[in-house]
């Protein structure tokens, strides 16, 4: 492929633009490869957290039973499966090169992003003020809000990521530049949701179960 | 470059090819969906914790399997590297939850 | 910007060029001098942990302050010098010998630098506000989070911000061999020290999260009230253990693998031999870096995990010594019926080989569970550790030194002075730490700040101050090498050493896009084959033509200092609110500058094919 190739253009988009330059495939490796390590990253929380869960020391603390509340917590993970599922429809057109369409998708990912983010925040707020179970409190608030916390940093970051691609590019549609940036941000939202199962499955289901 | 109506009936091919790929996705979306709803369901239904945590913890695992391989597109060509990166990730991951869930004095 | 122009930069733009370089190249000179700053410091340490235990009962540095130094010197030596330095040479060489013309991301090569010096400036800033951390390098809690200093605020905010910096390195590595490979260099084609870089930059990606966690971890219970090592409120301190092992083990072979891809460079050229057993040392490499994540608890056998755990993580471990057996084997055959020159690189090389095999037979000593008992915290360990780190990774480095100034640098060391370097240390070496193996047989506990006169340790610490000054003459030579070298030494052939790999055969000094025509590789050691069967130049794999090259950034700097200033005001919050400013202001810059990043098109440009034909036709 000629070097002179202008990757701003939006004409004539081979198949699969996130991998169609170098630049793209080096991301498309590189991001990917960045995940195995956050795999890693979480299992180290992951951890921590279950080695911690209902530790409370010499402090006073609610322990996980009688903390969670579920009904909370399946709204939000519908909520982000469902984001996961629209962004994976922002992905499919991507493919077909339908920008606008594409644009529409991740918009409604990042509404239903930012609405897990606020029940979360709702929830934290809950914790803290009805059962005092905060992030000084005892061990096992600390690895709580470390594994969650981090999580829900993740989600904040996928927003503020989703946000500044979709506004910079707004205007321009898609290219050879900018097609392998919009795939990473979808593949780091999917993998903010794997991260998810496993927090819903390990926290507060094994939460509530004992 | 090829002429407009090959690549036109390029187009097409893989207009096609992407559809047939969506539609797995929205099914995997549905069995993720059931998944959650089982997962809850069973701790909500009161059975036995020693019952309760193997499954749950297998749907997460199969949960989580789809998602890489059907919305991540693992199952797809040129991604031989990524699966060895994160099943090598997954490896150190379940080394690490493995300790320090039992041999940390707890 | 063309490799052209004659007259020289002028230092004002020289040092902006620097600032602002992508250039792996460049990068690997800035490694150099940064690793190569903090390895005379870390050295410094030694001397004065050496100087304070020559003597019985000596008062030459108080308790407190050798605590600081002797942690010191161990963050220092692992995380500012040994691994910047090897990421100086895999800056260096990796693109070169696989055929690219660059890293898969040079701009994030850079930021990863920039972190790594910002993340050791401000660990040593805590010398000058308010005391070094003074708990081990490995920073176990209850001291981590007791000790009264900021030291361990700085251990912690520093070594993230280096951390950081160090798994970027990791993933471009990854990717720049995984993906810009020359036509035709296959993955059994690759030289030895590229299969070792990659496979430790796959490390780093597994070992750093887990440093990143435990890190945060401290932060927070120091800094934020946080309890995840304070018992009394639930909290573990055995989970730092464990944490800062899963990435510690590991980082012990980041370090020492690319070493074992030096010397294989090294040994296979002065022997001019191929690498014997070239597939199994690759699969020694991989078989290495598998077994050394699963046997982290070997530094933790006497917390009391229990008799089951304790022999896995033995056994684990002793497994390890067997793809490093082979390694040994493979370098020895190499040499065997090759025609050696004992040039100082290969001196090195042979020096290494008894060390490192004496390294490795303590190493299975303290595997074994029940004798560790015995061995744990006594200086056996500090000989084992540094036999290992000294004689496998920092012979590497100096080998590599040697090895590579001529394609860094276009000038060769002096041969006489490498000479005079190699026996002060090797020598100095020997004297320091084989006789601390029985220091600790012996009962002398490590980190001590003194030992008692009438027990017998009098002439063994002797005799190891003695050896450590050998060692800091031999560095001084080396010093003064380079100084010498760089002054007034001649600009050297583009192959000194009669290469077999893709580096050597490029002009000196090495054009920054690197290859003009990306070369076709033919085999293992392509230079030799084209040197045996072909004319000696590496036939072309594509026609000229344009070459896209990145632009530089002064952006990574730029992140970098954000991240520090923020680090500084994370440190004194506890302190004042005024630090709340600098955090703010660190933020505004770090992200600031990432939102440039990430909004500006950066499309690099084009060296175009006429230039390039004017510096001479095709692959001359
Ligand atoms: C070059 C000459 C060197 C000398 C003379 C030297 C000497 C020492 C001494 C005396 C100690 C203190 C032991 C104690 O009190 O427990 C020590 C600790 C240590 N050294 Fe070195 N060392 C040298 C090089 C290195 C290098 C190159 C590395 C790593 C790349 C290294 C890594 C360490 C580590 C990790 C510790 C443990 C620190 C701690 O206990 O927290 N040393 N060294
Ligand atoms: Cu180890």
């Amino acid at each position: 492929m000629s070097t002179h190739e202008d990757v701003l253009s939006s004409e004539n988009l081979p198949h699969e633009p996130e991998r169609a330059t170098l630049e793209g495939k080096n991301k498309f490796m590189g991001f990917w490869f960045f995940l195995g390590g956050e795999t890693v990253l979480f299992a180290s929380l992951f951890g921590t957290y279950l080695a911690l869960k209902n530790s409370f020391g010499d402090a006073e603390g609610t322990p996980s039973q009688e903390l969670f509340g579920l009904p909370l917590v399946f709204i939000m993970t519908v909520i982000l499966l469902t984001s996961s599922l629209t962004s994976v429809y922002g992905i499919y057109h991507m493919k077909n090169q339908a920008f606008k369409k594409m644009m529409v998708w991740f918009t409604i990912t990042v509404l239903l992003g930012a609405s897990f983010l606020g029940l979360e925040v709702y929830e934290f707020n809950h914790y803290v003020h009805e059962f005092h179970h905060t992030f000084t409190a005892h061990a096992f608030g600390s690895a709580f809000y470390a594994l969650v916390g981090f999580h829900g940093a993740h989600v904040a970051f996928g927003l503020l990521w989703f946000l500044t691609l979709m506004f910079r590019n707004a205007k321009r549609g898609l290219n050879l530049y900018n097609a392998p940036k919009f795939y990473l941000v979808s593949l780091y939202w999917h993998f903010i949701d794997v991260v998810w199962v496993f927090i819903f499955t390990v926290v507060y289901l094994m939460g509530k179960v004992g | 470059m090829a002429d407009n109506t090959n690549s036109n009936y390029q187009d097409q091919f893989f207009k096609e090819k992407h559809k047939e790929e969506m539609k797995y996705q929205v099914i995997t979306f549905a069995m993720m969906i059931a998944f959650t709803i089982i997962a809850f369901g069973l701790v909500v239904g009161d059975f036995s914790k020693y019952l309760v945590v193997p499954i749950i913890l297998v749907l997460a695992v199969v949960q989580v399997l789809f998602q890489l391989y059907y919305f991540m597109h693992l199952n797809q060509k040129g991604h031989e590297m990524p699966s060895l990166m994160i099943f090598s990730g997954v490896f150190a991951a379940v080394l690490t939850i493995l300790a320090l869930t039992t041999i940390t004095w707890i | 910007m063309s490799t052209a122009t004659v007259e020289k930069p002028g230092f004002g733009a020289t040092l902006w060029e620097y600032l602002t370089t992508v250039d792996h190249k460049k990068i690997a000179i800035l490694y150099l001098l940064g690793g190569g700053f903090f390895f005379l410091l870390g050295g410094l340490e030694a001397m004065l942990i050496r100087l304070q235990l020559m003597l019985p009962d000596n008062n030459l540095i108080g308790a407190q302050f050798y605590n600081e130094i002797m942690t010191m010197h161990g963050t220092t030596m692992i995380f500012l010098a040994a691994m910047p330095l090897i990421f100086a040479f895999m800056n260096a060489v990796v693109p070169l010998q696989i055929g690219a013309r660059d890293v898969a991301f040079p701009f994030l090569n850079s930021l990863g630098f920039w972190l790594f010096l910002f993340g050791g400036i401000l660990l040593n800033l805590s010398w000058f506000l308010g005391g070094a951390p003074d708990g081990g390098w490995t920073a176990y809690a209850p001291f981590s989070i007791w000790s009264s200093t900021h030291g361990f605020d700085f251990y912690a905010i520093g070594l993230q911000i280096s951390g950081f910096g160090t798994l970027m390195g990791g993933i471009n590595f990854i990717v720049t061999i995984v993906n810009m490979r020359a036509p035709g260099m296959t993955y059994m084609r690759m030289p030895l020290f590229t299969w070792t870089a990659l496979i430790a930059s796959v490390l780093i990606l597994f070992a750093f999260p887990a440093l990143t966690v435990g890190l945060f971890f401290m932060t927070f219970d120091r800094l934020f009230g946080a309890n995840f090592f304070v018992p009394e409120m639930g909290g573990n301190e055995i989970i730092w253990e464990h944490i800062f092992w899963i990435f510690g083990h590991p980082e012990v072979y980041i370090l020492v693998l690319p070493a074992f891809g030096v010397f294989s460079e090294v040994i296979s050229t002065f022997s001019k031999k191929r690498l014997f057993g070239y597939s199994a040392m690759v699969f020694a490499t991989v078989l290495i870096a598998f077994f050394g994540f699963m046997v982290w608890a070997h530094h933790m056998f006497t917390v009391g995990m229990g008799p089951i755990a304790n022999s896995i993580f033995a056994i684990a471990t002793m497994a390890i010594a067997v793809p490093t057996g082979i390694k040994i084997f493979n370098w020895l055959f190499t040499m065997w019926g090759g025609s050696i020159r004992f040039s100082t690189p290969m001196l090195w090389a042979a020096g290494f080989i008894p060390t490192f095999t004496i390294g490795g037979m303590t190493g299975v000593m303290v595997a074994v569970a029940a004798a560790d008992l015995q061995y744990h915290d006594t200086y056996f360990v500090v000989a084992h550790f540094h036999y290992v780190i000294v004689g496998g990774v920092v012979f590497g480095l100096i080998a590599g030194t040697h090895y590579w100034w001529p394609l860094i640098f276009g000038k060769v060391l002096n041969e006489k002075l490498g000479k005079w370097t190699f026996w002060f240390f090797f020598i100095g070496f020997h004297l320091t730490f084989f006789i601390q193996h029985f220091l600790g047989l012996m009962g002398m506990p490590r980190r001590y700040w003194k030992f008692l006169p009438g027990q017998d340790l009098e002439v063994g610490n002797f005799i190891s101050t003695v050896g450590a000054l050998l060692m800091a003459v031999g560095t001084i030579i080396l010093l003064y090498n380079i100084i010498k070298t760089s002054v007034n030494g001649e600009r050297s052939s583009q192959d000194p050493w009669d290469g077999r790999t893709l580096e050597w055969s490029l002009p000196n000094p090495t054009p920054h896009y690197n290859f003009k025509q990306l070369p076709l590789v033919r085999g293992l050691d392509p230079l030799w084959i084209e040197k045996t069967q072909g004319n000696g130049k590496l036939i072309p794999a594509e026609p000229l033509n344009d070459i896209h090259m990145p632009n530089n950034s002064f952006l990574p700097f730029m992140i970098s200092l954000g991240l520090f200033i923020t680090g500084i005001g994370v440190i004194f919050r506890p302190d004042s609110n005024v630090a709340y400013i600098a955090i703010i202001a660190g933020l505004v810059i770090a992200f600031g500058s990432m939102f440039i990043r990430s909004v500006k098109d950066d499309l690099g440009y084009h060296i175009h094919k006429e230039d390039l034909e004017e510096e001479g036709a095709g692959v001359e």
